[in-house]
């Protein structure tokens, strides 16, 4: 019997998936070795098991916790698909603001007051703080990154069919740019997130001449203080040291604390 | 029906891509139109308000995030209204650039939506899934293409998805020009394909449904206008600044809808394909004119399901247009440009073609260079309020000769056709019929 995978959205820019379409090679290999029951063709929510079943996006609503418990109840296999399901991603940024100034912002004043007295839109509108799904469900595995690497939704999958347990090794993403003989981002004179932050990227970011903004999360063994120290000791602001790890990491409690 | 009796329940999201499970809801009773509602719902994201602190280069590099599939669209827009904001210039060469990764975006796009959600209806299959087996030779090239694309966008941004390379002023690292050379050769390879792409096209039966709307696109004097230009509306034949876009927009609430809509001169507008062919028909290049003409889109046209026509359209004079522009980049090579800039207090529009319409980005920035305010107008929230009106009169118009199940693949295909976006599209497949 091949394994039925499945693919779940909530609050995201669904580019994740996209990422998977997007490897194009393999796709139709892939599809051999799979039943795939929903991938954005909405054939039915209703399939009653699902052997993996892949959940892009943060949680934001009652709506989204009682959808994503009831997808976690049919699954064996639940896997965190890009950032925003493994920490939130950058709309956590929006947890430092209440809900009702955020609508008013964005939607106006009218807007905001509506919402709270019309019953009718009061699920669209309860929205209450980004969460990650492991914040409200068991998470059997993560693939992480603001979007997701292919190679490693390739070995996970790959992994799954053989029956053994997806490895992501907790390197940082200096290993991925030491490996590519980057100059140290830090020698600039620009912030860096490198250290701290789950490697397995191959430092994309920092070999096209950019930084490591953190999108894949901090590492479980992350040394905060002195990533700081080291940060301050290559004159860098600690506004800008701030702005860091409230970027891709609001919801982390480092991101809150720092 | 009075329009004033309307019940409006679609709730498109401001900023965030529309997605999440939408519906429609078709009412009828004794042969006439109770009721049709388009339905979207979409967990809050609050692009608008949470960017703001950040500092002028993060902004484009950030809110690509809204949408996966329009990720180069929303950077390159949001990188155009940051640099008016701060009063920046870009070099030619910059500019030649972005335009590149702009069409990188289209080709991707366009074939996405053409191969991945039309064909299938047309072809009569649920998904592009079965085809796989029925019609390889499709999938196959489809899967060729879109790696073209991707590769092509890769190149010029660093990554497929939310690329990195672009920044404020110009690119933070050059692509490599042999491996331009490469993508050149290879975008001359599939030109066959793309010649087979008008093919499959061509077999497309297109629903012979027309509703005369206005057509709402940029316009640029010296070229397609994608990257740049003015907005234009068919209803007036003139451009009014991009910085202007609120006199375009006139976002308005609609009662008992969190929704937000948009309207210029009349009820509703149209964006996208269809609307830039046929704004701007004669600045198509020549091969792309010849394959509307063989596909029979004879501007102006009125039927919205000719969009995906339209893209296809779009597809050729991008192919061609990007060979033209590699060839640029060979014949004049690409030099490390300065990318620092200072900050200041400003204001600044920025808008661009996506390949779903028009996009409008707006931010505000104090003498810190902190954003103290973002809005941005995406073309799926424009569409909505002209996919509805269409809705209406299709479904008054066929009630008589259609089934229901005819009439619920029209639906879809009319909604699919706007390719709001590609998971909402495909979600939006629950047709109720309430008797």
């Amino acid at each position: 019997m091949k394994p039925k995978v499945a693919f779940f959205d909530f609050a995201s820019c669904e580019g994740c998936q996209l990422a998977i379409l997007n490897c194009e090679e393999i796709l139709l290999d892939i599809l051999n070795l799979v039943n795939l029951v929903e991938f954005r063709e909405a054939i039915s929510e209703t399939a009653p098991r699902y052997d993996i079943a892949f959940v892009e996006g943060s949680i934001h609503r009652d709506e989204d916790i009682e959808r994503i418990q009831n997808l976690r109840s049919r699954a064996t296999f639940l896997v965190a698909l890009g950032a925003c399901a493994c920490n939130g991603n950058v709309q956590a940024r929006s947890n430092f603001v209440a809900p009702a100034v955020n609508y008013e912002v964005v939607y106006g004043e009218n807007a905001r007051n509506r919402v709270q007295v019309d019953p009718d839109y009061w699920s669209l509108w309860s929205h209450t703080r980004v969460r990650p799904l492991d914040a409200v469900v068991k998470v059997d595995a993560y693939l992480r990154g603001c979007p997701i690497v292919p190679a490693e939704f390739l070995h996970l999958v790959k992994s799954v069919l053989h029956g053994t347990t997806p490895y992501f090794p907790p390197d940082a993403v200096c290993v991925d740019c030491k490996k590519n003989g980057n100059e140290c981002v830090l020698e600039r004179g620009e912030t860096c997130m490198g250290p701290v932050t789950w490697g397995g990227c191959n430092s994309i970011c920092v070999n096209n001449g950019y930084v490591c903004d953190g999108c894949r999360g901090t590492l479980p063994h992350a040394n905060i203080e002195s990533h700081i120290i080291l940060m301050r000791e290559h004159n860098i602001k600690d506004e800008d040291i701030r702005s860091r790890y409230r970027l891709f990491l609001g919801n982390e409690p480092i991101g809150r604390g720092v | 029906m009075d329009l004033k009796e309307k019940t409006y329940t679609i709730d498109v999201k401001h900023v965030t891509r529309v997605e999440g499970h939408g519906r429609i809801i078709v009412s009828t009773k004794e042969g006439a139109v109770k009721e049709v509602k388009l339905a979207i719902t979409e967990g809050n994201r609050f692009f608008e308000n949470f960017v703001k602190g950040m500092h002028p280069a993060d902004i484009p590099w950030i809110v690509s995030r809204i949408c996966g599939i329009c990720c180069v669209g929303h950077q390159l827009t949001a990188t155009k209204a940051v640099e008016a904001a701060l009063g920046i210039e870009v070099s030619p060469q910059t500019l030649l650039l972005r335009k590149l990764l702009t069409e990188s975006q289209f080709l991707q796009s366009h074939v996405l939506h053409v191969y991945f959600l039309a064909v299938p209806d047309f072809l009569g299959v649920q998904s592009v899934l079965p085809l796989a087996k029925t019609h390889p030779e499709v999938v196959k090239r489809a899967l060729h293409l879109k790696k073209l694309a991707n590769d092509y966008t890769a190149l010029f941004g660093g990554r497929m998805l939310h690329p990195m390379a672009n920044t404020l002023k110009g690119w933070r690292r050059l692509p490599d020009t042999n491996a331009v050379a490469v993508l050149r050769k290879r975008m001359l390879e599939a030109i066959p394909d793309i010649e087979e792409t008008v093919q499959i096209a061509k077999t497309l039966k297109i629903p012979p449904y027309e509703r005369e709307t206005e057509y709402v696109s940029l316009k640029h004097p010296d070229e397609y206008a994608l990257y740049d230009g003015d907005v234009f509306s068919s209803d007036t034949r003139s451009s009014v600044p991009a910085d202007r876009y609120r006199e375009v927009t006139n976002e308005f609430t609609v009662a008992h809808s969190t929704s937000k809509w948009s309207r210029w001169h009349r009820d509703s507008y149209f964006v996208g394909a269809l609307a830039r062919v046929n704004n701007n028909f004669d600045q198509l290049l020549p091969q792309a004119q010849q394959a509307a003409e063989y596909l029979g889109l004879i501007v102006p046209c009125y039927n919205p399901y000719m969009n995906n026509v339209a893209q296809v359209v779009e597809v050729v004079h991008c192919a061609y247009n990007s060979i033209r522009m590699l060839d640029e980049v060979l014949n004049s090579g690409l030099e490390a440009e300065d990318t620092t800039y200072r900050v200041k207090a400003g204001r600044g529009a920025g808008s661009c073609e996506v390949p779903r319409g028009i996009l409008f980005h707006e931010y505000a920035f104090d003498e810190n260079g902190c954003c103290i305010e973002a809005n941005a107008v995406i073309p799926t929230s424009q569409n909505i309020n002209n996919i509805e009106q269409d809705m209406k009169a299709f479904v008054a118009e066929m009630l008589p000769e259609m089934s229901q199940d005819e009439l619920t693949l029209h639906m879809e295909m009319l909604l699919r056709a706007y390719d709001p976006c590609i998971s909402c599209s495909v979600h939006m497949l629950d047709v109720e019929f309430v008797d």
